[in-house]
């Protein structure tokens, strides 16, 4: 083993499925720049044709919310935000 | 800011605890033992060394398939091998640990892959026999963990398993076509049959009673049902395949037994069993050597990948500042 | 050896397939052989789509001899000197600088061949051609990265990147050469004219090789001979391996 030996940095991938939807996290590869993150992502992620884009991102530049203060941020369920919330007479119909 | 009492240990533990009672995932930055990251870490790198190890096998057979269309389909499998280690790497590397100490640990032979891969593929028959019964026997195990705790592992396997379902049908299909084809087919399919039945059951891993992990595992989520479980779940769906090619298993105790609606099979060479585990099967030392001989001869690629990215974004920082 | 009825056009296929063909079978050799994990893909979808080729290559000119031969008969079923491949793709990988090298070369050539061959009158030749060349594209993106990456890489990197080109550039020679069958082609207007595709090949050359800090051998010697069957050394090792179990059982289904 070399001694300068070291990895080559993670990217995360995202991919579209189709024309229409989200890009959506597939999972990650290994690579020396964006370029070859890119060609990786489609060689790896897209065998089956399961993508019409891709993004990739060094992992190191994700910004993530703490899981463990998840009940803080995300608890507060603010039901009258949702449209079942509300009663509509039946004979509205849909509304 | 101040520590409430909502991050104490036993608070954290009280919701992973809860978090697992309820059936719901345990997800990469969540708050977790110590132990259970040990041991997801520990089964992760050995599923996903096998599938990078399992390339080798079937690998020893692309460049004398007997077909244009079986060599591409055995290229598309080998490949997907490799991207399913990917993916279980990936996987893996959410629990703060790199890739390249997953392959250090495997090189150094701290950390396991599937002993099955420690039997060599002697004839065009045993590309068939693996993909009929060693991703069939995998298929079993992987269906179960795609509802394992750990959110990532469980996602590739949900991917793995959707790509996998090909990988036994063509094994299957070999298997089929040598079966009814010429008589020297028929015999190369039953000598692979012979020399993969055994080792293909064994995968499952040691009876329950004797397996070290089992008992943990069932309870932490990461494994639903046992290995004796899963076995007899193998044997009862192949066995009917083995009939259908006319093919005969090699076990002189097998048969249906109608009280318990399962088979009976034979007792399994536990002794034969460990010693490949411990490094004395027929081709441990060739798969673990070939593969850290790959990584070696390739460090000055990787090197030099870096030191040109390196020397990129230099220039770009030079050209970026002179603007 | 088989007397086939002929035309310049099978000549033609067959010498385009089997240069795929001999292509994937090196590359197929590969797998699990890279440096890196995600190159062990990158890889296999290069030799898949050599292999893809070849296949629809030889499925044409099997069609269009009419003789009842399968893809595999043309595959398996020749001697050493009825392959009609360039000497490039039978060259051996040494290490990852010949893969890459010679990948680059193929890719630089095939680009504008393939382009050339959109416009052929053969509609079915024209389909296969339009497909390969977005491959072709794909795989010279690749093949190009890596070699600026090697040559303008660390010291190793550059030399044995520079060895490679040494050694493999006198067989590019073989992949870009015309003969009569190509110009009978182009004569009888089955095929767009072909002597553009030197130009475009040493322009990416040119350019690539630049940016990587890669020079040219400055000796002219070329290697001939793969179009007309006289092959390298090499090849009567690769092409046993491939067809044996094939050849060894005579009318066997697989």
């Amino acid at each position: 083993m070399r001694a300068s030996e070291q990895g080559w940095p993670l990217w995360e991938v995202f991919v579209r499925a189709d024309r229409g939807l989200n890009h959506v996290h597939a999972g990650s590869v290994h690579a020396v720049d964006a370029e070859t993150a890119l060609q990786a992502a489609r060689d790896v992620y897209t065998r089956r044709a399961e993508g019409v884009s891709i993004w990739v991102v060094r992992s190191t530049e994700i910004v993530a919310s703490d899981p463990d203060r998840r009940d803080d941020w995300f608890g507060d369920l603010k039901p009258y935000r949702h449209p079942t919330f509300y009663e509509i007479p039946d004979a509205i119909g849909h509304m | 800011m101040t520590v409430t009492d909502e991050t104490t240990e036993a608070a954290l533990q009280e919701r992973f605890d809860a978090t697992l009672a309820d059936g719901r995932k345990i997800e990469p930055r969540d708050w977790m033992p110590e132990p259970y990251r040990q041991t997801m870490i520990r089964q992760i790198a050995q599923h996903a060394h096998s599938e990078v190890i399992g390339q080798q096998p079937e690998g020893n057979w692309i460049t004398r398939a007997p077909t244009l269309a079986r060599k591409a389909v055995l290229v598309a499998k080998v490949q997907d091998e490799a991207g399913h280690g990917l993916y279980l790497y990936s996987a893996c590397e959410t629990l703060g640990i790199s890739r390249d100490e997953l392959n250090r640990r495997l090189h150094e032979g701290r950390q396991k892959y599937s002993s099955i891969f420690n039997y060599p593929t002697l004839t065009w028959a045993d590309v068939g026999a693996i993909g009929w019964l060693v991703d069939g026997a995998a298929i079993t195990n992987q269906v179960m963990l795609t509802r394992t705790s750990y959110g990532p592992y469980a996602r590739a396997m949900i991917r793995i398993c959707k790509e996998e379902s090909f990988h036994q049908r063509q094994g299957f299909e070999i298997m089929h076509t040598l079966a009814t084809g010429t008589d020297e087919q028929r015999a190369m399919a039953q000598d692979a049959l012979d020399r993969w039945w055994w080792p293909s059951i064994s995968m499952f891993g040691p009876p329950d009673a004797e397996s070290v992990h089992t008992e943990q595992s069932v309870a932490w989520g990461i494994k639903l049902e046992t290995n004796d479980q899963l076995r007899q779940k193998f044997v009862d769906q192949t066995v009917p395949q083995a009939d259908y090619l006319g093919l005969r298993i090699p076990d002189p105790d097998l048969r249906w037994n109608e009280e318990r609606g399962h088979y009976d099979f034979g007792a399994i060479d536990w002794d034969d069993f460990w010693k490949v585990v411990r490094g004395d099967g027929p081709c441990n030392r060739e798969r673990l050597e070939h593969k850290r001989a790959t990584w070696e001869a390739g460090a000055w690629v990787r090197e030099a990948a870096l030191a040109h990215a390196a020397k990129k974004s230099g220039r770009d920082t030079t050209t970026e500042e002179a603007r | 050896m088989t007397t086939t009825t002929t035309t310049p056009l099978i000549t033609f296929l067959l010498r385009t397939a089997d240069d795929n063909l001999v292509l994937a079978q090196r590359l197929g050799a590969l797998l699990a052989r890279m440096p890196e994990l995600e190159e062990d893909i990158a890889v296999a979808n290069v030799c898949l789509d050599h292999l893809g080729q070849a296949r629809s290559l030889y499925a044409h000119a099997a069609m269009l001899e009419g003789l009842g031969r399968s893809e595999d008969d043309l595959a398996m079923l020749r001697d050493e000197r009825q392959f009609l491949n360039a000497t490039l793709v039978e060259q051996p990988d040494v290490d990852f600088a010949h893969t890459i090298v010679r990948q680059f070369f193929v890719d630089a050539y095939q680009v504008p061949f393939y382009d050339v061959l959109c416009g052929a009158s053969d509609p079915v030749l024209a389909g296969i051609a339009e497909k390969a060349m977005k491959e072709a594209r794909y795989h010279l993106r690749r093949s190009a990265t890596w070699v600026v990456r090697l040559g303008d890489g660390t010291e190793e990197s550059h030399d044995r990147t520079q060895a490679a080109v040494d050694l493999l550039w006198r067989y590019t020679g073989d992949l870009l050469a015309l003969d009569e069958i190509e110009e009978t082609l182009v004569a009888d207007g089955v095929l767009p004219s072909l002597d553009g595709v030197r130009g475009v090949f040493d322009a990416t050359v040119a350019s690539v090789f630049a940016e990587a800090t890669l020079t040219l051998p400055t000796d002219p010697y070329q290697r001939l001979g793969g179009r007309a069957g006289v092959h390298t050394e090499q090849f009567g090792h690769l092409l046993p391996e491939m067809q044996r179990l094939y050849r060894s059982h005579p009318g066997a289904r697989w």
